[in-house]
C-alpha cells in the first residue's frame, strides 16, 4: 500500500496553484478516492498540488439568494454549516449522507464533484438544485450548469489545468420542500442508488419538481420524465408513483456484485417515490 | 510479623476494566510494525496477479539495481527451505509441497514469487515493480464444485480430479434411521468464503545474529512457539538457536493461528543479508495471502418422526481448501463433522467430507473454525424440519435436547460433551423477548402485510482444544508463577492472547487465588525465550487450559509457601490464606512480601526445598469443554427493497463460569458482529479466472458500528466438571449463535411466502427477489 514516488506542493493561494497546476500538477482536494488510489498504484501523478491550505477556498457565503460553497469546504463543514442547513437543506442532507464521519471531516466539496464518481451523493443534489460550477483556468473563470459539468463516468467539463472553485446552489425558496434518500452500497458507503427531490408547491398542485439520481448509471443524472409527469399534478399518492416509475426511463442502468441493473431500476423508482413524499410533505 | 488476617476482595466474577486497553485506545502499544532496529531493512514481496500460471523467467535485474536494493531472491534461491507445514493428518490425503517462494508455476493471485529487500521501506516496493516474470497463464478454477466436476482445470496438475481428500465418519445406524423415517427433509446449505480482517495485519521481522548463531523472529502470530518449532524446522535451524516473540498482537480470529512462507522468508533473507529485515503485509496481501474461513458447500438431510424427534442425519461436506494446506485446513471440516449433531440426542449420524483444491486462497481455521458452518446447517435443518411439520422451532429443539441426567454425553461422533443444561438458556431466552406474544404480534403484522421474523439458533461448541490426543499438536498448556524478591508477581503463560483480554482474566485469577493486589500482578506471554513452552491461543481454550495451568501451578507455589511461611513462625500447623501463611494456633502470620523476600535470601531452608519461588505446570485436560446457548433475533424486512432490520438480538450463553463478565460480554458482541458480518454481508467472491473480486474493503462488507443492533448478552451457568476453574469458553460462541439465528429469523419472515432456505450472505437483493417471486 505504497504509492510511487511524488513531489508535493501546498501553496498558499490559488494563483500558485494555478501556476503548479498548468505545469502538469494534479489537484489534491482531500484525497479520499485519489490516495487510496494511489496506494494501490491505480493512479501514479508525479506532483500533487494539494489545495486544502488555500484559505480563501474554504468558505459558505450567501449572496443574492444563492450560497457559495468553497471548493475545499469539507462534507462536514457543509453538513453542519447553519447556513446551509436553513438556506440549502438538500445539500447539507447529501453531505451529511457521504461516507463516515472521517470521511466527512477530510473530503472535500470540490474535490467529490471533480472526480465525479458515478455512485457519489452530491451529483444528485447538485441536479436537483440545478447547482452552477464556477470553474478556475489559466484564462480565468467560466460557470457551468451542474447538467453540463458531469460528463461521464469520472469525467467532467474540466479541461486540462482547470480546477473547481466554488459550487453555487440557489437558497430555497417558500414553498419549497426537499429530500435526499440512498441506499448506500455497504462495504463503500457510495450509493446503490440516491434520489434527490426538490418540489414546490402551489394553489394545492406541484409547481415544480427537480429530481437528481445518482448510483444508477455512469453519471448523475435529472429525470426529466418523472419530472413533467409530477409538475401539475396534485402530488397525490397515486401520482407520485406514477412519477417515481419513470426515474430510471431510458437508462442504462449499471449492475454489479451488490446490486443488478433490474434491483437498482427498481430500487431508483421506491427511493424516487419515498424521497418525493417526504420532500412534497415539505413544500 | 503481623497478626491481623485481611479478608481480601474477591475479584473473579467482576467487571473489572481491561489493564491493556490503555495502551491500546491510545495508540501507544508496540507491535511489529513499531519495531525498529540498528541496519534494520525491509522486504517487498513481488506476488503472481493470476490465478493458475507458469513462469517462464524471472528477470530480477532491473530490481537488483534499483536505488536502496541489496539483494533479490526467488524461488531458486529459498527452494532448499523447508515447505510450509501441515499439521493436520487425514487418510490419504494429498499435500502439495508448498514452497515459500513459486519455482515454476503459481497456484493462486498472491502466490509469492519473489523478495526485494532495501534500505527503505519504500525503494523495496519501488523496486519489486521492476521484477518482471514471463508468464504462461494457465486456465483455473475457483469454485470447488466446478474444481471436481469431470473437465475442470487441475489445481495441482499430480492430481487432476482437483480432490484433496475424502473423510468418512459414521456413527449408529443411518440406513436404518433413514428406513424408518416418517419424514425426510433435504437442503443444500452453504457457509461462503470469509475474510478473517485482523485489525492489524501480519508482520515480520527477523533478527539473525551469525556470531552468536541466533534468530529472533518477531511476527504476528497466536502461536509463537509451534512458530518457533517449526519456522526453525523449515530453516534448518536447531530449535534452540530461535526465539520467537508475538509483540502486541492486533487480532487474528484463527489467521494467525498458522505457519506462512513470510516467517521463513524473512528468517532466510535476514541470514543471507547478515541484517534484520523486516515486512509488513498491506491490506491488499492480506485479503489474498493470510488465511480465509469457511467455504463450505453442504448436503444435508434429516430423518425424523412426525412428532419432531429427529432419527438421524446426513451430510455431504464439500470443503474449498483453495490451493494449498496451510497448518490446520483440512482438520477445520472434520470438527464440523464432530459437532453436526449439535445439542440433539440423536445417535446416527453419517457425513462423507470431500476437500477440494480450488486457485483461491487457502481456508483454515476461523472464529468458530468448522463449529459455526456445523451449526449453521444443523440449526437451519431443524428449522426447516420444523417447518415441513408445523412444528414451532423452539418446541422441536427442546423435544431433541440432550436430557440434564444424560451428562456426560457420548455423541454419534466420538465427543464426550461434559455437562449441560440444554434448555435452559433457551427458555430463559424465551422467557426475555417474551416468545409467545411475538409470535402473535407476528401473526398480526402478517395481516397487515408486514414482514417480521423470529428466528431462534440453539447451539454448542467445542471449546478448550484440547486433549492432546484429539489435537495435531499437544493439547495442554503451560503455566508458570514467578514470586519475585520484592513480593511481585508474573504469570508467565503459553497462551497467546491477543485481544481477549488474558492480562486483566488471569491477573484476577491469581489476584484470588494467592490474595495479593492486582496491581501486583505482570501477566506475560508470547516470548520463547521467556514463557518455558506454550501451544497459544485458539479455539476458546486460554482461560479453560492457560487459565488452568496457572491455578495448578499457583497450588504448588502456595505449598511452598506455606514451607517457609512454617520456618518463619516456628509452627508445624501452618494454613495459607489471603496472601499470608498464618500460624493456626498463635494467629501470627508472615506476608506474602516477607516470604517472597526470604525464599530469596535464603538464610534459613525448609528442609528439602530449593531457594526461590517458581512453580511451572503443564495442564494436560482430560477432555473439552462444551459451552452451548439460544440465541433469539428478531428481523424486520422492507418488503420493497429487501433491507434487513434486527430489531432485537439477545444471547443467552453459557459458559461455564465466568472470570470477568465484562470481558465476557464484549466477547460474545465481537462474536456476534462476526457472525452477523457472514449472515448479513460478507464473501469473499471470486471470479472465474481465480481472481478476488471483493479484493477491498470497498467491495468486501465488514461489518462497522453503525451497522449493529443493539446486543443483549444474557448468561446461564453451568459449570465444566473437566477443570478445577469450572470454566467452558467463549471467544466463539457469539461467531457460532448469530448466523442461524439471523437467517432463521429471516426465512421466518418470509415463510409464509414459501421461503424455505436462503444462502448467506442475506443482501437485500436475494431478499427483494424472494419477496417479489415469492420462491425459493
Amino acid at each position: 500500500m505504497i504509492p510511487q514516488t511524488f513531489e508535493y506542493t501546498a501553496p498558499k493561494t490559488l494563483d500558485e496553484a494555478m501556476a503548479l497546476l498548468a505545469s502538469g500538477g494534479k489537484p489534491l482536494a482531500g484525497g479520499m478516492s485519489l490516495i487510496p488510489m494511489m496506494k494501490l498504484r491505480l493512479a501514479t501523478p508525479e506532483h500533487l498540488v494539494d489545495l486544502g491550505r488555500i484559505k480563501d477556498l474554504d468558505y459558505i457565503r450567501e449572496a443574492a439568494g444563492e450560497l457559495h460553497i468553497g471548493a475545499t469546504t469539507t462534507h462536514y463543514s457543509v453538513e453542519s454549516s447553519a447556513l446551509v442547513r436553513g438556506k440549502c437543506p438538500l445539500l447539507s442532507a447529501a453531505a451529511g449522507a457521504i461516507g463516515d464521519p472521517q470521511i466527512r471531516n477530510v473530503g472535500t466539496m470540490g474535490g467529490s464533484v471533480a472526480h465525479a464518481d458515478p455512485a457519489a451523493d452530491y451529483p444528485a443534489a447538485l441536479q436537483a438544485l440545478e447547482a452552477k460550477i464556477v470553474i478556475r483556468g489559466a484564462k480565468g473563470e467560466r460557470t457551468v450548469s451542474a447538467a453540463d459539468f458531469f460528463v461521464d463516468a469520472f469525467t467532467t467539463s474540466l479541461e486540462s489545468g482547470e480546477v473547481v472553485r466554488e459550487v453555487v446552489v440557489p437558497v430555497e425558496q417558500a414553498g419549497t420542500g426537499t429530500s435526499y434518500l440512498k441506499m448506500p452500497q455497504p462495504a463503500s458507503g457510495f450509493a446503490i442508488v440516491g434520489v434527490a427531490v426538490r418540489v414546490q408547491r402551489s394553489g394545492g398542485k406541484i409547481t415544480l419538481a427537480r429530481i437528481g439520481v445518482t448510483g444508477l448509471s455512469n453519471i448523475g443524472y435529472r429525470a426529466w420524465a418523472a419530472e413533467k409527469a409530477l409538475e401539475g399534478s396534485a402530488g397525490s399518492a397515486d401520482d407520485i408513483t406514477k412519477a417515481a416509475a419513470l426515474v430510471a426511463q431510458g437508462i442504462d442502468a449499471n449492475s454489479d456484485l451488490h446490486a443488478s441493473a433490474d434491483y437498482r431500476r427498481h430500487l431508483a423508482s421506491v427511493y424516487a417515490a419515498r424521497a418525493i413524499t417526504a420532500a412534497a410533505s415539505k413544500a | 510479623m503481623a497478626t491481623t488476617i485481611i479478608q481480601t476482595e474477591k475479584l473473579v466474577g467482576k467487571r473489572i476494566r481491561r489493564r491493556e486497553d490503555p495502551r491500546l485506545i491510545t495508540g501507544t502499544a508496540t507491535y511489529v510494525d513499531d519495531m525498529q532496529m540498528p541496519g534494520m531493512h525491509h522486504a517487498a514481496i513481488v506476488r503472481s496477479p493470476h490465478a493458475a500460471a507458469k513462469i517462464r523467467s524471472i528477470s530480477i535485474k532491473a530490481a537488483a539495481e534499483a536505488p536502496g536494493v541489496v539483494a533479490v531472491f526467488t524461488g531458486k534461491d529459498t527452494e532448499k527451505v523447508g515447505p510450509v507445514p501441515c499439521g493436520a493428518s487425514l487418510p490419504g490425503l494429498r499435500v502439495p509441497h508448498h514452497y515459500i517462494l513459486a519455482i515454476d508455476r503459481v497456484y493462486l493471485v498472491g502466490h509469492p514469487v519473489a523478495v526485494v529487500v532495501a534500505t527503505d521501506r519504500y525503494l523495496a516496493r519501488d523496486a519489486a515493480d521492476l521484477v518482471e516474470v514471463d508468464w504462461e497463464v494457465l486456465p483455473a478454477v475457483a469454485d470447488p464444485e466446478k474444481a471436481i466436476a469431470p473437465g475442470a482445470p487441475p489445481v495441482h496438475p499430480q492430481w487432476p480430479d482437483n480432490v484433496a481428500f475424502v473423510y468418512n465418519q459414521e456413527g449408529g445406524d443411518v440406513d436404518k434411521a433413514f428406513a424408518e423415517a416418517e419424514v425426510i427433509v433435504k437442503q443444500r446449505i452453504t457457509s461462503q468464503r470469509l475474510i478473517p480482517s485482523a485489525m492489524e495485519t501480519r508482520g515480520v521481522l527477523a533478527e539473525w545474529r551469525g556470531a552468536d548463531r541466533q534468530m529472533t523472529l518477531y511476527t504476528s502470530t497466536q502461536v509463537p512457539h509451534l512458530v518457533r518449532t517449526l519456522v526453525a524446522g523449515m530453516l534448518g535451524l536447531e530449535e534452540n538457536r530461535m526465539r520467537v516473540v508475538a509483540p502486541e498482537v492486533g487480532g487474528g480470529f484463527g489467521s494467525k493461528l498458522n505457519i506462512y512462507p513470510e516467517e521463513a522468508l524473512m528468517g532466510f533473507v535476514s541470514m543471507k543479508i547478515g541484517k534484520p529485515v523486516k515486512w509488513i503485509e498491506s491490506r491488499r496481501e492480506n485479503f489474498l495471502c493470510t488465511i480465509h474461513g469457511r467455504g463450505h458447500v453442504d448436503y444435508f438431510e434429516v430423518a425424523a418422526k412426525k412428532d419432531g424427534t429427529i432419527l438421524g442425519i446426513k451430510l455431504k461436506l464439500i470443503q474449498d481448501q483453495g490451493a494449498y494446506h496451510q497448518l490446520l485446513g483440512p482438520a477445520i471440516p472434520t470438527l464440523s463433522v464432530l459437532m453436526m449433531p449439535g445439542l440433539y440426542r440423536t445417535k446416527n449420524i453419517r457425513a462423507e467430507v470431500i476437500g477440494v483444491f480450488t486457485n483461491c486462497t487457502p481456508t483454515d481455521a476461523y472464529r468458530g473454525a468448522g463449529r459455526p458452518e456445523a451449526t449453521h446447517g444443523i440449526e437451519r435443518m431443524v428449522d426447516i424440519l420444523a417447518d415441513e411439520l408445523g412444528i414451532d422451532p423452539a418446541e422441536i429443539r427442546l423435544k431433541n435436547f440432550v436430557h440434564n441426567e444424560e451428562f456426560p454425553f457420548p455423541t454419534a461422533t466420538g465427543l464426550t460433551y461434559d455437562s449441560g443444561d440444554y434448555a435452559a438458556p433457551l427458555q430463559k431466552a424465551m422467557g426475555i423477548v417474551d416468545y409467545t406474544k411475538l409470535r402473535a404480534e407476528q401473526a398480526a403484522a402478517r395481516k397487515q402485510g408486514k414482514l417480521m421474523g423470529i428466528g431462534i439458533c440453539t447451539y454448542g461448541e467445542i471449546c478448550g482444544f484440547g486433549p492432546s490426543p484429539a489435537t495435531p499438536a499437544g493439547g495442554w498448556e503451560c503455566g508458570t508463577v514467578r514470586v519475585e524478591p520484592s513480593g511481585k508477581v508474573t504469570l508467565l503463560t503459553g497462551s497467546c492472547h491477543h485481544g481477549q483480554g488474558e492480562e486483566t482474566t488471569f491477573a484476577q485469577l491469581a489476584a484470588d487465588e494467592l490474595g495479593v493486589d492486582i496491581d501486583d500482578i505482570l501477566v506475560l506471554r508470547g516470548d520463547t525465550a521467556i514463557v518455558p513452552y506454550g501451544i497459544g491461543t485458539f479455539g476458546s481454550r486460554a482461560t479453560a487450559i492457560g487459565g488452568t495451568a496457572l491455578y495448578y501451578a499457583m497450588q504448588d507455589l502456595k505449598v511452598k509457601m506455606k514451607k517457609f511461611g512454617a520456618i518463619m513462625l516456628d509452627s508445624h500447623d501452618v494454613s495459607y490464606a489471603n496472601g499470608q501463611v498464618v500460624c493456626n494456633k498463635m494467629g501470627k502470620s508472615v506476608s506474602f512480601k516477607e516470604i517472597a523476600a526470604a525464599s530469596y535470601r535464603a538464610m534459613k531452608l525448609p528442609p528439602n526445598t530449593e531457594p526461590g519461588l517458581v512453580s511451572t505446570h503443564f495442564w494436560e485436560p482430560p477432555n473439552f469443554t462444551f459451552g452451548f446457548g439460544a440465541h433469539i433475533a428478531v428481523t424486520e424486512i422492507d418488503p420493497e427493497t429487501g433491507q434487513i432490520t434486527v430489531r432485537r438480538y439477545l444471547a443467552v450463553d453459557d459458559c461455564g463460569n465466568i472470570i470477568n463478565p465484562l470481558i465476557v460480554d464484549g466477547q460474545v458482541h465481537g462474536g456476534v458482529a462476526q457472525g452477523m458480518g457472514q449472515a448479513l454481508w460478507e464473501q469473499a467472491v471470486y471470479d472465474d479466472n481465480g481472481q478476488l473480486v471483493t479484493g477491498e474493503y470497498t467491495d468486501y462488507t465488514m461489518p462497522r458500528a453503525h451497522m449493529m443492533p443493539w446486543i443483549e448478552s444474557q448468561h446461564t451457568t453451568t459449570p465444566s466438571p473437566v477443570n478445577p476453574l469450572g470454566v467452558k469458553g467463549v471467544g466463539e460462541a457469539g461467531t457460532i449463535g448469530a448466523s442461524p439465528s439471523l437467517v432463521n429469523s429471516v426465512v421466518d419472515a418470509l415463510s409464509h411466502l414459501g421461503v424455505r432456505h436462503i444462502d448467506m450472505p442475506l443482501t437485500p437483493e436475494k431478499i427483494w427477489k424472494l419477496v417479489a417471486g415469492g420462491k425459493n
